[in-house]
């Protein structure tokens, strides 16, 4: 035991990896945050009636969900700087790989929520006169957010282990910290750490998803 | 006054409509009657713009919104459609939202009414179809009855010409089908416009001034309710039903 028998050294660790953490949550909140309504907008697009707007949608969530994210990761990090004009930080690497590939996911769950609504509450906006847009926002939207709640929760869940993919390009986020210690002391302990870490995260994500299903038990 | 003439739909190969002309007078009671399958519910939805007619005009207080096959721009057919309420069978309310708010929601989004004003007004409506005091309940907190006389007041709630209803009992209970007929049956008395596609015939006998008798897809007969249900062809369909 190389931290746990020395309170000392154990507060230095667990103050690095909270950083680390930091960081974590930063990828975590900024890619949900970009994800969801990017999602929203794929599935609205992997429904039109234009073949030319759902084809090439469907070719992204194809290759977007059938290959590593890990792979994901890296390749917008090394390879697209190659093909495009610009260079990403490693962070906005990060961001921009998590939030398509995130995208694509919710994507589906939204599409799936979106088509159990009846066909009557669209009819329903129409004959009070509102347009697409409206029944779209007012009447149905606010309907799949409830039924689309669990599965969204599951991907959220995820979501905060797979930051830990971020570590493949050097981001300095908890998995990738907790690695370095790892290596430099020769002792798994910052890893139990970490893994105490993630608990916790994903135990507060699990609590505010529940509370959030609990706000929309109002109507059945 | 709506008028339809010449409509004509098909649903692929089926040909459901077959060159259909009607006209509806303002203050008149038009009960809509025929076997399932007879295009009696289409022909409602396709007056509300809810199927496309493929040819045929319909036109409401001589606003086009269908000539000869071809619509009016959206904006246009909005604004038409909005002299027509309608009641579906299953009621379709937004079950996220309470009795009040199902009522409010279209007058503020869609007629910009002030909130106030449109729960006054929403208070009314609620009180002329028995339902004053579950303005906070949500629609799945009342019974079939109960939903379709809230659907009701939310179509009355924009203040229509006309007013459609299609199959308005055929999803209720029986014994909560009386309430929602006595509502519709009020309304016809203060002489309202309505269009009532319904398997009821004793209803139908009672409240409607015109009855129209269809059977695939084409009107057999038209008249006074005496003299339609006198037809021997819907005596035959009245027999059976």
């Amino acid at each position: 035991m190389k931290y746990f028998n020395n309170p000392e050294k154990l507060w230095n660790l667990v103050q690095i990896l909270l950083q680390g953490l930091q960081v974590t949550g930063r990828i975590f909140l900024l890619t949900l945050v970009l994800s969801i309504p990017l999602g929203m907008l794929v599935a609205k697009g992997r429904m039109s009636r234009l073949a030319i707007v759902r084809a090439p949608i469907s070719i992204y969530i194809y290759v977007l969900r059938s290959t590593p994210l890990m792979l994901q990761v890296m390749f917008i990090y090394f390879l697209l700087p190659r093909i495009l004009p610009f260079n990403f930080d490693r962070f906005t690497a990060a961001i921009v790989a998590f939030t398509i590939n995130y995208a694509a996911y919710f994507a589906e769950i939204f599409r799936g929520g979106i088509q159990s609504i009846p066909v009557g509450q669209w009819e329903a906006g129409q004959v009070l006169g509102m347009t697409h847009a409206q029944t779209f926002f007012r009447i149905v939207l606010p309907q799949v957010c409830k039924r689309v709640l669990l599965p969204v929760t599951n991907e959220v869940i995820t979501l905060v282990k797979d930051t830990a993919l971020a570590s493949t390009i050097a981001v300095t986020e908890l998995m990738s910290l907790a690695k370095k210690h790892v290596s430099t002391s020769s002792s798994i302990e910052p890893y139990i750490i970490a893994m105490v870490m993630y608990l916790i995260f994903n135990g507060i994500t699990e609590q505010v998803c529940r509370l959030v299903e609990r706000k929309l038990n109002y109507y059945q | 006054m709506l008028l339809a003439k010449n409509i004509m739909k098909g649903f692929g190969e089926l040909s459901v409509l077959k060159d259909i002309s009607l006209t509806v007078n303002p203050g008149e009671t038009v009960a809509i009657i025929g076997r399932s399958g007879s295009g009696k519910s289409t022909l409602l939805r396709c007056l509300n713009n809810l199927e496309r007619v493929e040819g045929g005009t319909i036109e409401i207080d001589g606003q086009k919104m269908v000539e000869n096959g071809v619509y009016a721009p959206d904006r246009e057919l909005r604004r038409l459609c909005l002299k027509m309420g309608y009641v579906f069978q299953n009621f379709n309310l937004f079950p996220h939202m309470n009795v009040l708010r199902n009522l409010t929601e279209a007058q503020t989004c869609v007629l910009g009414r002030k909130k106030e004003e449109a729960q006054t007004y929403a208070r009314k409506l609620l009180q002329k179809v028995g339902l004053a005091d579950r303005e906070g309940a949500y629609p799945y907190q009342l019974s079939g009855g109960q939903q379709q006389r809230v659907a009701i007041a939310r179509a009355l709630a924009l203040d229509p010409e006309i007013l459609c209803f299609d199959e308005p009992t055929s999803a209720l209970d029986p014994e909560l089908t009386q309430e929602v007929l006595s509502v519709i049956k009020g309304l016809a008395q203060e002489g309202r416009t309505m269009i009532v596609v319904t398997h009821e015939m004793a209803f139908a006998r009672e409240v409607a001034n015109r009855v129209i008798y269809m059977a695939e897809g084409v009107i057999v007969a038209e008249g006074d309710p005496e003299q339609v249900f006198g037809d021997p062809r819907v005596k035959a369909f009245t027999r059976m039903e």
